[in-house]
């Protein structure tokens, strides 16, 4: 892929180098909280398979902006959302759409570790069993564990209490946790700030291995994460989509100065 | 090297060095509240002693298993014990189901709306009304209302009246406390609303829920005037075989007999204190092993 730029790309309609197959496509997204607005009219779509980062300062709306893709904004009392998500063309909060089915395909691993407070197999096999898998359930959870670089380091703990993992490991078992549903796309947030630099490479090694089989997204802090994991990059300021566009574009050749100095840290 | 620290500190200017009247401040609270525990204590200490030197003499097979009587010394508590028994299983079977399921509905399901704070603040205020108001409740609806009569369910209907606030009131606080993030973790596996309280919002709250069942089954356990309101018999040769039947109960007992002037019978009411305490420690007991457990486990 080698897109052409256009110096206008917040403003574009068509965002540049548009993925060739989005799976989700905002359109004109706003979102607030009890009329506070948090997010911006933000446009551009999500390319299957790939890894889109959402970066920008705190506070700037990602979390909801990536909230609002699996619909868990909807236990947010008082929040609002103008615009549209189409996902595989159909609009994500239309009213043919059921949030659990949805949840079920759109997996998110969260920022803070939350394992439940049971077994580290129970934590995996949950999510499967209530939704009515009826593979065999062990080999799953093998299987899940292995995708998530987690398996060799508790193979033998199985069914110990998820809280006796490092904060790390639990992270991972959130991942494989996400994972054993066989998600279409799986959302990230922030998933290695609790981290210490070697999880983190764990975890960005996973990245690149999900990478083939699922769509992800990933809000993260760490401009090294983002240009080395991600393929597309979008960058929020204040809940406005300031720019989007190919990692290496945004990384090497940004279109618009708020961009050039977030991603080289002279950001102020 | 903590000397040199300690000038270090002194010598930052804009504080004032009021450590020492601090840390007296700090010695002075723990003493008063240790007092004032050790003050309880004591004074529960002492009724316990005063009620077993008066009881004691009495507790035997046959003050368990004889029904009530004229005489001090063919007096027992049966009746009295087997109406208590009663009465306890029948409150748990109505009150656990109802008022957890209010907690979980109230906190999980319903919308946050201003019908939600008003019904949150009326069921802490139903906690506070006096047992009596729940008895002349009782009679209205239950003994006379639905023509329940003076049997064992209309005090058990009664009495989870009393203690629902109680148990709505702990369950919430211990559905509460189960961290949000647990929620949306499952949530965002694709479960309902009810999968995951069912699966993670009970069990993790659990200990605290039983907690406060237990201290309300207490209460109810003690409880006399609602009973007596609502025509509890005070004299009952015969166990209670139904819901229906009529029955007494162990603080009826007790009132009964602390009412009479023979001394004999203050003894006799002592000694029936003393099986009412421990029923109420096996209760206790049972609760706090069970929570051991059950926290155990989700370590
Ligand atoms: N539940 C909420 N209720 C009200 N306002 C909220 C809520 N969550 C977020 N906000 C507000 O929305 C804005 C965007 O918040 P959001 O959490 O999306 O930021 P963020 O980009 O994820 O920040 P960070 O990098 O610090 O996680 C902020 O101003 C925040 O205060
Ligand atoms: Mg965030």
């Amino acid at each position: 892929m080698n897109p052409q730029t256009t110096p206008e790309a917040s403003d574009s309609e068509n965002p540049i180098s548009i993925p060739e197959n989005s799976v989700l496509d905002l359109q004109k997204v706003s979102i607030s909280y009890s009329g506070n607005p948090a997010v911006n009219g933000v446009s551009f779509p999500i390319a299957e398979h790939k890894i889109t980062s959402i970066i920008g300062p705190s506070g700037c709306g990602k979390s909801t902006l990536l909230r609002s893709l699996n619909r868990m904004n909807d236990f947010v009392d008082g929040v609002t959302l103008d615009g549209q998500i189409l996902y595989m063309g159909q609009d994500l909060y239309g009213n043919d759409i059921d949030p659990v089915a949805l949840r079920r395909r759109i997996g998110m691993v969260f920022q803070k570790p939350n394992p439940f407070p049971k077994s580290i197999y129970k934590n995996v096999a949950w999510g499967p069993s209530i939704n009515g898998y009826i593979g065999s359930m062990d080999e799953l959870v093998e299987q899940s564990l292995v995708q998530a670089a987690l398996w060799e380091e508790v193979k033998d703990r199985l069914h110990e209490s998820a809280l006796g993992l490092s904060g790390g490991q639990q992270q991972r078992l959130c991942i494989a946790r996400a994972l054993a549903m066989s998600p279409d796309i799986l959302l990230m947030d922030e998933p290695c700030s609790a981290l210490d630099p070697i999880s983190t490479a764990h975890i960005e090694d996973l990245l690149f291995e999900l990478k083939s089989n699922y769509t992800i997204v990933i809000v993260t802090h760490n401009m090294q994460q983002a240009s080395r994991a991600s393929d597309y990059t979008a960058f929020l300021e204040l809940g406005n989509l300031i720019e989007f566009g190919t990692t290496r574009q945004i990384f090497t050749v940004p279109q618009q100065k708020r961009t050039e100095e977030y991603v080289t840290g002279r950001f102020g | 090297m903590p000397n040199s620290e300690n000038t270090n500190l002194k010598k930052t200017g804009l504080y004032k060095d009021n450590i020492q009247t601090r840390r007296r401040i700090a010695a002075l609270f723990q003493y008063f509240c240790a007092l004032v525990t050790w003050t309880g204590v004591f004074l529960l200490a002492l009724l316990l002693y005063q009620v077993s030197v008066d009881g004691i003499q009495w507790l035997d097979m046959q003050f368990l298993s004889s029904f009530p009587s004229r005489f001090p010394y063919k007096a027992g508590i049966k009746s009295a014990l087997v109406g208590t028994f009663w009465l306890i299983t029948l409150i748990a079977i109505i009150s656990i189901p109802v008022g957890v399921a209010t907690a979980l509905y109230l906190h999980e399901f319903s919308r946050k709306g201003r019908i939600h704070k008003l019904i949150q603040l009326n069921i802490s205020n139903l906690a506070g009304v006096p047992s009596i108001v729940y008895g002349i409740i009782g009679l209205t609806i239950f003994v006379r209302g639905l023509a329940l009569e003076r049997s064992l369910i209309s005090g058990a209907l009664t009495m989870s009246l009393l203690i629902l606030p109680v148990i709505i009131i702990a369950s919430r606080e211990a559905i509460q406390a189960v961290p949000m993030s647990t929620r949306h973790a499952a949530f965002a596996l694709g479960a309902t609303r009810w999968q995951t309280a069912w699966a993670h919002v009970l069990p993790t709250a659990f200990p605290g829920i039983l907690t406060g069942v237990i201290l309300a089954l207490s209460r109810a356990i003690g409880e006399t005037a609602p009973l007596i309101m609502i025509g509890a018999l005070t004299y009952v040769a015969f166990l209670p075989e139904g819901p229906m039947d009529s029955f007494t109960a162990l603080p009826i007992q007790i009132f009964n007999w602390v009412s009479r002037p023979q001394e004999e019978f203050h003894e006799l009411a002592a000694g029936a204190i003393i099986v009412l305490l421990a029923v109420l420690l096996i209760m206790n007991a049972t609760a706090i092993y069970i929570r051991h457990k059950t926290e155990q486990k989700l370590k």
